[in-house]
């Protein structure tokens, strides 16, 4: 088998590579906007803590 | 027992535990993933039927057993938040509804992108399909209830009726293959069965496990970042911030410990 063929998946390719595409752009999408939102937490809590020093 | 779910219920040991836990439980789970990539898309054989898109399974079986799998968790962690009046229970149910909705979505989506070439229909209303429909209509409808209360303890009272009430379809789509004899083909797994070949069976089970542990790794991963949020007027989210203050620690992933 070449690499021509692989992506062609015997004239499936459509199918078989979209139903992979959509899956990865779903999960990509949850690791990314939990990450997001473990950063946000973060800074969130950094600045409010930065003001209570200068505050100090 | 009762020592251990109090110890671990407090989101600050949680928090501790669960940042020393996650780069080992990602580590496994892109290992997984990928060695069950390799083996359901190079080495694998195209099925003498299905021909190519035999390979849409390894992501779709996967998929639809997180879909209800999350489903009966999240059902779970609501009833002991309901019950007990353990705040990280909700939280854990309330983080896995839009990581359930999201796999019940692939699943979906790529039963369909099978179907078309497989059963000439994008779209059928069988019993299994019909029912995985209405499993995604009850994610989008907790996180909707979830999102329409301001005070969060009513918020997750409200919706973790619903998430037990609605538990009820889990049975029903896994069972629907047999009890409705309509288009979707019945189950080739089960405990002490199985009528795949082992070239297509290993694939399906890594993966299958991959997706698992990648669900434990997100649902971890929210969940720290909603106690933070929820805590962090408390002592031990202010010493976590003194100590990481002055550090420039965004760049470095230092943001998981």
């Amino acid at each position: 088998m070449n690499i021509a063929e692989f992506f062609q998946m015997d004239g499936y390719a459509l199918y078989v590579w979209g139903a992979y595409g959509v899956t990865l752009v779903v999960l990509a999408l949850n690791v990314m906007l939990a990450r997001q939102q473990q950063r946000k937490a973060l800074r969130a809590i950094l600045r409010a803590a930065q003001r209570d020093r200068s505050r100090a | 027992m009762w020592l251990w779910i109090h110890k671990f219920g407090s989101p600050k040991y949680f928090y501790s535990v669960s940042g020393k836990l996650l780069p080992w439980v990602a580590g496994a789970t892109v290992l997984l993933i990928v060695m069950g990539l390799y083996l359901g898309l190079v080495t694998s054989p195209a099925d003498y039927q299905q021909r190519e898109t035999v390979r849409i399974m390894y992501i779709h079986v996967p998929s639809a057993w997180n879909s209800m799998f999350i489903y009966l968790l999240m059902a779970v962690a609501a009833a002991i938040g309901l019950i007990w009046n353990i705040k990280l229970a909700d939280i854990v149910a309330a983080v896995s509804a839009p990581i359930g909705a999201s796999f019940t979505f692939i699943t979906l989506v790529t039963g369909s992108l099978w179907g078309k070439p497989m059963w000439g229909t994008w779209w059928e209303w069988d019993a299994r399909l019909t029912s995985e429909l209405i499993l995604l209509f009850l994610y989008l409808g907790y996180i909707a209830l979830q999102s329409a209360f301001e005070d969060r303890r009513l918020a997750a009272r409200a919706s973790a009726v619903l998430a037990i009430v609605g538990a009820v379809n889990v049975p029903i789509i896994y069972y629907s293959v047999q009890w409705w004899n309509t288009l979707h083909q019945p189950q080739s797994l089960g405990v002490g069965m199985s009528t795949i070949h082992l070239s297509m069976l290993w694939p399906l089970l890594i993966m299958a496990l991959g997706f698992k542990l990648l669900y434990v790794v997100i649902l971890l991963m929210r969940t720290r970042a909603e106690v933070l949020e929820r805590e962090r007027n408390n002592a031990w989210v202010q010493e976590l911030a003194q100590a990481l203050a002055g550090r420039d620690f965004f760049r470095s992933g230092n943001e998981y410990r």
